[in-house]
């Protein structure tokens, strides 16, 4: 068991998501950052699908009360194990009575925490992701403690990697979404020549930047969105939806973002600076 | 089978988008819906694929990899005019819920009744008397986007959105109506609630609608209104289910 002495302030168990129900409105949700969330999940040898928490702006506290190892990635956060602070994608033992304690943010948004095997919790339409009211919690509480199973002995066949950081990255790879044919030439011209920055409107369900566009007027029946969709309301607003996403909306979808796109605006918080690149 | 003229777009790396005329009608739908089935047996399997319908979409979503879209495109082309020659056998189901229309509930009854020129016990007998389509399930789990609302009922939605809308309220906006599965905030006018719950976690299927089932309504007292919820919480409630053919 892991116990929560501190919850931060949105600590959520994701895994892949949950892949099948988009037909029935369920979004897929899952890990925001994939890009990290494989690599700390390969570092620990676990399944891909192995759940680990996504930890947003500000940390939690928590006691292990089992043995096992750990290893964590994503946002830079000055992160410590018995106050001893330790690295981005390492491998360390841990044991029972250890307490990791997550501090000041240093760059990015979304930090990430997998432990060997994975945690383990309900499984909800083949996920244990958490997404109220699909789960029943919305984030992680202090005084509640997560499962996993103890593992004593563990080597890892690479025990640290250096990953080129996405941190840094503030540029969006995007393709053509399935109404871009509805943007006129000073639209287009706008959405691959400005600045823009993330707007306080931003959560796992979807991110809106600051800087409206051009509007578009355009009548379309309620038809599916994605992952990554940015949809374009009448009042110039870009909206890009994300893991937490509606599965249905009836916006233009003008542009959609890659895989690696999706990861990369993970990490930006309120304020940060993005511009898109068609590919 | 009538075969439409179709157009099929990229939608990013994973995805894929098919569209039917751009109308909301009932032989589109089923013919989406027979298409959707007919891929889904054969060729684009449920452990690798989703296929999501909505009026006139669908939409394939590979899991895992990146799509080849002129490959599948081609490919689509020769199954859609391959299925003409077949009938495609698919479940489809009528969903009888219960409604308490009672004014607790539907906080916009008499406003809407006022906006319709009727009065509230005629607003709750249109309402209840017609066989809904669902179109659509999105913005939240298991919201239906029911079609075929009378068009004596139509009304615009309530220009200031309530921050918070119960579950099981039943709204009416423009052509629409449907079941808020869930609290959440919303701009429909509520007339009633259901008892039963749209998304239920601990249901052996925990959402049992599916695109294309139809929809009716009826209306029970409040004191009934109470019983179903305790027998919905407690997993005892049989929602009332009838097979149709397809």
């Amino acid at each position: 068991m892991l116990k929560v002495l501190e919850q931060g302030l949105f600590t959520t168990l994701q895994d892949q998501g949950r892949f099948g129900f988009k037909d029935k409105g369920v979004p897929v949700s899952g890990s925001m950052d994939t890009y990290t969330t494989k690599a700390i999940n390969t570092l620990l040898e676990n399944a891909s699908n192995a759940a680990v928490l996504e930890i947003t702006m500000t940390g939690p506290t928590l006691e292990f009360k089992a043995s096992t190892y750990l290893c964590i990635g994503g946002a830079d956060f000055v992160v410590t194990l018995n106050k001893v602070p330790i690295s981005l994608y390492k491998v360390y033992k841990v044991k029972i009575g250890d307490v990791l304690s997550y501090g000041k943010l240093n760059h990015g948004f979304r930090g990430y925490l997998a432990i060997k095997g994975g945690f383990k919790s309900t499984v909800i339409l083949n996920s244990t992701s958490y997404y109220y009211p699909i789960t029943k919690s919305r984030c992680i509480k202090k005084g509640e403690e997560l499962n996993y199973e103890e593992c004593q002995d563990f080597s890892p066949k690479i025990s640290e990697i250096k990953i080129s950081s996405i941190l840094n990255k503030n540029e969006l790879e995007i393709a053509k979404g399935p109404e871009y044919n509805l943007l006129n030439p000073l639209q287009i011209k706008q959405i691959f020549n400005t600045n823009f920055s993330v707007s306080n409107q931003n959560d796992r369900m979807a991110y809106q930047l600051q800087e409206n566009i051009e509007g578009v007027n355009y009548s379309m029946l309620t038809s599916a969105t994605l992952p990554g969709t940015i949809q374009l309301t009448p009042s110039g607003k870009l909206i890009i939806l994300m893991k937490d996403g509606q599965t249905t909306g009836g916006y233009p979808r003008v542009l959609q973002l890659t895989d690696r796109a999706i990861c990369i605006l993970a990490q930006k918080k309120y304020g940060d600076t993005i511009r898109f690149k068609l590919v | 089978m009538n075969n439409y003229t179709i157009s099929i777009r990229p939608f990013g790396q994973h995805a894929i988008l098919i569209e039917w005329p751009n109308i909301v009608d009932e032989a589109i739908l089923e013919d989406i819906l027979q298409f959707k089935t007919y891929l889904a047996k054969n060729f684009l399997f449920p452990e690798k694929w989703e296929i999501i319908p909505s009026y006139n979409s669908l939409t394939l979503v590979e899991r895992n990899f990146p799509i080849n879209f002129d490959v599948l495109k081609r490919n689509i082309k020769q199954w859609y005019s391959e299925k003409r020659a077949i009938k495609v056998k698919r479940e489809k189901n009528l969903w009888r819920l219960p409604v308490c229309y009672d004014t607790d509930f539907g906080i916009d009854l008499e406003e809407v009744a006022s906006k319709v020129n009727k009065s509230v016990e005629e607003v709750i007998a249109l309402h209840s008397k017609k066989s809904y389509t669902i179109y659509g399930i999105g913005f939240l789990p298991g919201f239906m986007y029911l079609g075929g609302l009378p068009t004596d009922l139509e009304v615009s939605r309530r220009e200031a959105p309530r921050q918070k809308v119960i579950k099981g309220a039943v709204g009416l906006a423009g052509k629409q109506t449907g079941i808020y599965p869930q609290q959440s905030p919303g701009g429909w006018n509520i007339i009633g609630n259901c008892p039963v719950s749209m998304f239920k976690a601990t249901r052996e299927n925990p959402i049992f609608v599916s695109v294309g089932d139809k929809v009716e309504f009826f209306a029970i007292e409040r004191a009934e209104y109470n019983l179903r919820v305790i027998e919905n919480e407690a997993g005892v409630y049989t929602i009332q289910k009838i097979k149709i053919d397809a």
